[in-house]
């Protein structure tokens, strides 16, 4: 609804605007349904659920408010300020289809209200204080457009996807990795040898999990000395380039850098931190990387705690952007067919996020604004949690080749072991690879691929026997209110 | 050892029809081919010696597979790959390459370790191959 007409929310002006007291934000200058968008602006789509009572105009203009210049009151001192320009702008308030009471709110910010290269003050602006405000039941942060005047103040990937490829000296396939299992309990000398018969069997990273980092049963420092004996055995091997993520994340700055540091000294390609750590620390971190070559893998620990009801909070698309921005080369984004939460429409939306140059407005995929990368080097999405080799088919067609797909348990719960484990997830992808660029249907024949693969290669055998038919069907929470139908 | 470097190597040695599928599927893309060969096989290698120049605006799959050929007899002994380069914007890399010769026997690498301060190693993969020099490795019948 671009609100032309509506009766009693045009800003006031004069003595009724400037009265000490509290008027709406709509009269206050939020609401602006004839404002158009400048291209160096920073566009919200917020999906806006009003307490009763409050006209999603006012709604509208009240986020607008709480995420730029306003206060609950009026302030004579705004007009110390060139006020309108820092003010926020909803410009327009869509119902959303099919659900009661919810809106999508387009709020344009000047991209003077943002400190360059700095998520961590964007942040606080656009997700501060407003998520909290009474006048509305829940909000969410559906999307954001960020302007190249902007985006250019960010660093993006320390080396991005290309020059990952190059570095790994591998093309043409999804990359593949392992989180070493159990999670927790193992000691260093064990967890090495998980790192080495993964990489020997012919995976391409291992992983440490997002809650490892220094714990009683196994310090830090013997991790990384360990798992890296266990990378440069499988190098040897293999003649392939390899790496371990080694997690570096800790209580603080100065110990990640220590730890980041070492790493690095003995020789790992690759380091990793939790989104835990926050997004200054990971920018912190991103400009370390980039300095000193080692890639950056992200793990997205705690996100689910925000990004996943479609009410409230923020979406994993705007986490991707903003990961992005600041700079990482790998990050964790769903599966699809995995265990873990994830519409296949909306990863598409994630990976598109994370991969491509320029993306275009599509509602089915959850995406709200046209998105223009300006070159900025893509990150590779990371599919983790609960696949295996006997969904190829489904992973490649839901995920492309752009993409690091890990199957922990589907590697080290191999019955033949876990060098057997590695070996049939990496045949099973070059196999469907192969298939898919000879013209074959992939995702139709997929079944029918790795059963000919798996002839001359027992242990995918053994895994599509395995886990063959394990599939994690749960309805997803979070969706597009557009479902795209089919035009053929 | 069998080197897994390249987008298939796992699977078995391709034949030379599945060669060329795959040569199908670069010129479909709109991808450049080129050949490639090297007896230095180290996994940090980036540079292995170019068979002639890369082959742009193909359009028939047979001509690249000559150049494949040709390779392969003239360094039968050696690792010879197609891959394909994909130009377009934010790409500008290899888009796959596929291994289509190797030596009859492949002798691998060693891996070095230095010990230094602290329980810290510095690793290095040593290549067997280049303990003799170019040319001389990997002749056939070798006892590597």
């Amino acid at each position: 609804m671009q609100g032309n007409g509506k009766q009693g929310q045009q800003a006031l002006e004069g003595e009724q605007r400037w009265g000490a007291g509290v008027i709406p934000y709509a009269k206050m200058g939020y609401w602006e349904p004839d404002y158009q968008p400048q291209d160096s602006d920073i566009l919200c789509a917020f999906r806006v659920t009003p307490q009763p009572g409050v006209p999603p105009e006012e709604a509208g203009a009240a986020v607008a408010g709480e995420s730029s210049t306003a206060t609950w009151t009026v302030v004579w001192t705004d007009r110390l300020t060139n006020y309108e320009r820092y003010q926020a702008k909803c410009y327009r308030v869509d119902p959303v289809p099919g659900a009661d009471n919810q809106y999508i709110a387009y709020i344009a910010y000047n991209l003077d209200l943002f400190e360059e290269g700095s998520i961590a003050n964007l942040t606080a602006s656009i997700i501060g204080n407003v998520f909290g405000f009474k006048a509305l039941k829940a909000l969410r942060l559906e999307d954001m457009r960020i302007p190249t005047h902007y985006l250019k103040t960010f660093p993006g990937p320390p080396h991005g996807i290309v020059m990952e490829r190059e570095y790994l000296n591998k093309f043409g396939r999804p990359l593949l990795g392992a989180t070493t299992k159990p999670k927790l309990g193992l000691s260093a000398k064990n967890y090495g040898r998980i790192v080495f018969e993964a990489l020997k069997g012919g995976l391409d990273f291992t992983k440490d999990d997002e809650n490892i980092n220094s714990q009683p049963f196994m310090r830090w420092r013997d991790r990384f000395l360990y798992s890296i004996e266990g990378v440069n055995r499988a190098v040897e091997q293999t003649g392939e380039v390899k790496g371990h993520y080694m997690n570096v994340t800790a209580g603080t700055m100065e110990d990640m850098y220590e730890r980041a540091e070492f790493a690095k000294s003995i020789g790992s390609i690759v380091v990793m931190l939790d989104l835990v750590v926050g997004y200054t620390a990971m920018t912190s971190m991103s400009k370390w990387a980039r300095k000193n070559g080692v890639l950056l893998h992200l793990h997205r620990a705690g996100h689910g705690t925000y990004t996943r009801q479609k009410s409230h909070g923020v979406s994993f698309r705007v986490i991707s952007k903003w990961c992005r921005m600041l700079g990482v080369d790998h990050i964790h984004a769903g599966t699809v067919v995995g265990k873990l939460e994830g519409d296949p429409s909306m990863i598409r939306g994630y990976y598109d996020t994370l991969r491509l140059d320029r993306i275009p407005t599509n509602p089915a995929e959850g995406i709200y604004f046209d998105q223009e990368w300006a070159s900025m080097p893509g990150v590779m999405p990371v599919a983790s949690g609960g696949i295996h080799a006997g969904q190829m088919h489904q992973l490649l067609h839901h995920l492309g080749e752009d993409v690091i797909m890990q199957f922990g348990g589907g590697t080290i719960g191999h019955p033949s072991g876990i060098s057997a484990g590695a070996e049939a997830n990496r045949i099973a992808v070059e196999g469907m690879i192969k298939a898919r660029n000879e013209g074959r249907d992939f995702l139709e024949e997929g079944e029918q691929i790795l059963k000919d693969v798996a002839r001359t290669c027992p242990p995918l055998q053994v895994a599509l026997d395995t886990w063959g038919d394990i599939s994690f069907n749960y309805e997803s929470t979070d969706t597009p209110d557009v479902i795209a139908t089919p035009t053929s | 050892m069998r080197i897994t470097q390249g987008t298939f190597s796992f699977l078995p040695d391709l034949t030379d029809d599945e060669i060329k599928a795959q040569i199908r599927y670069a010129i479909a893309n709109g991808w450049a081919l080129a050949v490639e060969y090297t007896d230095d096989p180290h996994p940090r290698n980036s540079y292995w010696e170019m068979w002639d120049l890369p082959m742009f605006d193909v359009v028939d799959a047979s001509g690249v597979f000559l150049e494949v050929t040709r390779c392969r007899e003239a360094f039968a002994n050696h690792y010879v790959k197609v891959t394909a380069y994909d130009p377009s914007h934010c790409r500008q890399t290899t888009a796959f390459d596929l291994i289509v010769n190797r030596p009859a026997i492949e002798p691998g690498f060693r891996l070095d370790r230095q010990e230094v301060s602290d329980r810290q190693i510095r690793y290095t993969v040593h290549s067997y191959a280049s303990e003799q020099p170019h040319g001389e490795r990997y002749r056939s019948g070798s006892s590597q």
